[in-house]
């Protein structure tokens, strides 16, 4: 019951209390996150595949988890009454998918410029190129630079972990930046597996504003008058400064977030058998599916290990920079046509000719392990490495 | 708002600028002021970068002193004119995005019902006729349908003034401007009509040669809104720059206008107007 839960430390609820396993789909995922997250406010429009997990809010406001609710007009509307609804001081969340994403893009920088801990899931999917409702992740790749959070969930687990750990980081006073929790749509939102939920009677701390870096948006926070001069529209170097300053601000409170994630989260990446010496290197479900190309390469004698990306903003380039520090090769297998993942990778490491970006599906292809295997084994025999332990060389 | 969260410390208060200073003493944040009171106390807005004669700086001139608790208003806008005096008012301004306002406006004025269920938080959109009635006129309608207790005004100068003088919807047929170098092909957008079926309980068609009823109107609508959802007031604010007059011409350009194509008009609910009058009789009441 809404009215009977009781709020607990952050920590408490993520892993000091014991959990009931429970098989639900990746939507009802955030419905349970967003029950217990103490959020005030959400704000929906429809939109496959993310259209489930808002209707399942809607119930939740229903039945007393959350004060307000509302369907808005269309993506651009609904990102933008979540900022006014930030900037009044409260905790929010939404979720879009695909066009939806770019329909509301103006706002996320806004979001950002604004200095707003809005949490909101992006269930991905194709976007016009051409048109498709199937999942793939090429929305990410756009948002990598609008100054929000961005962590890349792998399965229905993830989905609700780092939904409730992405307000906790997010509204650090150190932070206090918009957080962008991503799934792949349907492989997560529309498949069931077993997700560990702790008790629904307990709840997150309240979103303070009195800790927010910039005044609350109420008039009741000074300064009330906040600009005296407009670092818009303002041709000369002082306007020019300060507007880059509170840019620069931004980035930084990015990396100020790096430590709030590898408290709540973990870190920004998981290594599996770090000693190896070709990695597969992933993010969201292109990680579940390297797990099993990972079982066939070691069936075959190949030795392989597993970089899971769960921050892609901030970008964990240090920890992708140790863990490649003795790889010879690394695959990096993408649910996109545009292979991000791998450019982001490329720009972080040394001799980046290591790296192959593939396979990468799209359109609603999904992405057999064999694929995964194939590009490993080809990079190996172009490289003349018949086997994994000699140096590639390449 | 209490005036506490204002006035600073004795420490402080050396240093702060003159105008921080008056606002404090001789704000309007303490006891009721309207257009009538100008020049008699510290206005929230004042200096600002508007040109000579604009008809958008003097519309939020008289706007700002009419609001009837600006301690607890907010104002939303958009990038445009209308920023620059906003932006230097003494409460607090938004604007993000081009044509978000009434969304913005949705959202902002939902949470702080939700965190001051007993304080009135007057949400005000002030945005110019592009804002309103082009890029944000799905936005605008929306908030109007779902009946959202929120006051827009539109401060309408029938051009885009700021980007250098281009058509807007709300520009007159036959006007040439930039991207009308035929002249406008259409009418002004029916925005005011539009109000009426789109479930606002008040709206007042305006000019800036009228002061006291542009001040009426806002207060009007600003108090409607509180008690039973939207409300609009549509302003017209003459452009000396874009439209090519002399910057001393702007309220004859005005009065010409409320007697051609822009004449008063005010539409009310039947319950709107009772609580008006009510107010009406007990401020009476008060003053005998």
């Amino acid at each position: 019951m809404a009215g009977l839960q009781r709020e607990v430390d952050p920590e408490y609820l993520f892993s000091g209390v014991p959990r009931r396993q429970v098989f639900i789909t990746g939507s009802e995922a955030v419905a349970e996150a967003v029950k217990r997250a103490n959020a005030d406010m959400a704000i929906a429009y429809p939109i496959t595949p993310q259209s489930e997990s808002m209707h399942l809010v809607g119930d939740l406001f229903a039945q007393g988890y959350l004060k307000d609710y509302y369907r808005g007009e269309n993506e651009f509307a609904v990102m933008a009454a979540v900022h006014g609804a930030s900037l009044g001081g409260g905790r929010v969340f939404t979720a879009t998918s695909g066009p939806g994403t770019l329909r509301a893009m103006e706002m996320f920088p806004v979001w950002a410029g604004s200095r707003q801990p809005i949490v909101c899931a992006f269930m991905c999917r194709g976007v016009s190129l051409p048109p498709s409702i199937q999942p793939e992740n090429i929305e990410m790749a756009m948002l990598l630079d609008t100054g929000m959070l961005m962590f890349h969930a792998e399965d229905a687990q993830d989905l609700y972990d780092l939904i409730l750990r992405a307000f906790v980081i997010a509204e650090q006073p150190d932070v206090h930046l918009p957080a962008g929790v991503f799934v792949d749509g349907f492989f997560v939102t529309h498949t069931r597996s077993a997700v560990a939920l702790p008790p629904d009677d307990l709840k997150l701390p309240a979103y303070d504003p009195r800790r927010a870096p910039v005044p609350t948006f109420d008039m009741e926070t000074p300064p009330i008058r906040i600009v005296r001069d407009p670092l818009l529209n303002k041709s000369n170097f002082i306007s020019y400064s300060a507007n880059a300053s509170w840019h620069q601000e931004i980035v930084a409170a990015a990396e100020r977030a790096r430590k709030h994630i590898r408290r709540y989260m973990g870190g920004l990446l998981e290594v599996e058998d770090p000693y190896a010496k070709i990695f597969l290197a992933a993010s969201g479900t292109a990680v579940s599916q390297s797990r099993e190309a990972l079982k066939v390469l070691r069936s075959e004698g190949i030795r392989a290990g597993l970089i899971k990306i769960k921050s892609v903003r901030p970008f964990p380039t240090e920890e992708i920079v140790a863990a490649t520090a003795h790889a010879e090769l690394i695959v990096v297998p993408e649910f996109n046509i545009g292979g991000w993942l791998a450019r982001e990778i490329k720009a972080a490491i040394d001799n980046n000719r290591r790296v192959v970006g593939g396979p990468r599906l799209f359109g609603g292809m999904t992405m057999p392990t064999e694929l995964i295997v194939n590009e490993v084994r080809n990079a190996l025999d172009w490289s003349g490495a018949k086997r994994p332990d000699l140096r590639a060389g390449i | 708002m209490s005036t506490k969260i204002i006035t600073p410390v004795a420490e402080f208060a050396e240093l702060l600028p003159q105008e921080y200073k008056d606002l404090v003493a001789h704000g309007p944040y303490n006891e009721r002021r309207s257009v009538r009171d100008l020049g008699t106390f510290k206005e929230i807005v004042d200096e600002h970068p508007h040109c000579a004669g604009c008809g958008v700086a003097l519309a939020i001139r008289l706007l700002a002193a009419a609001l009837p608790s600006p301690a607890d208003t907010l104002i939303v806008g958009t990038p445009g004119c209308s920023f620059f005096a906003l932006v230097q008012a003494a409460l607090n301004y938004s604007n993000t995005a081009f044509g978000n306002q009434n969304a913005v406006a949705s959202g902002l004025k939902r949470m702080l019902q939700i965190r001051f269920p007993h304080i009135h938080k007057d949400v005000v959109v002030v945005a110019g006729d592009g804002g309103i009635a082009d890029i944000g006129l799905d936005l605008t309608l929306h908030s109007w349908f779902r009946r959202e207790k929120i006051t827009t005004i539109m401060l309408d100068n029938e051009v885009y003034a700021n980007t250098g003088g281009q058509e807007s919807g709300m520009s007159r047929q036959g006007k040439v401007l930039n991207m009308a170098p035929q002249g406008k092909r259409f009418p002004k957008i029916p925005v005011f009509e539009l109000a009426k079926v789109s479930g606002c309980v008040y709206g007042a068609r305006v000019t800036v040669a009228s002061p006291h009823r542009v001040g009426r109107a806002v207060r009007n609508a600003i108090l409607l809104a509180r008690e039973f959802g939207s409300t609009y007031v549509q302003i017209y604010t003459p452009c000396p720059t874009n439209m090519k007059f002399s910057p001393d011409q702007t309220l004859k350009v005005a009065r010409k206008a409320e007697k051609d194509h822009y004449t008063h008009e005010e539409f009310m609910s039947a319950e709107a107007a009772a609580y008006l009058a009510r107010l009406k009789a007990e401020s009476k009441e008060m003053r005998e």
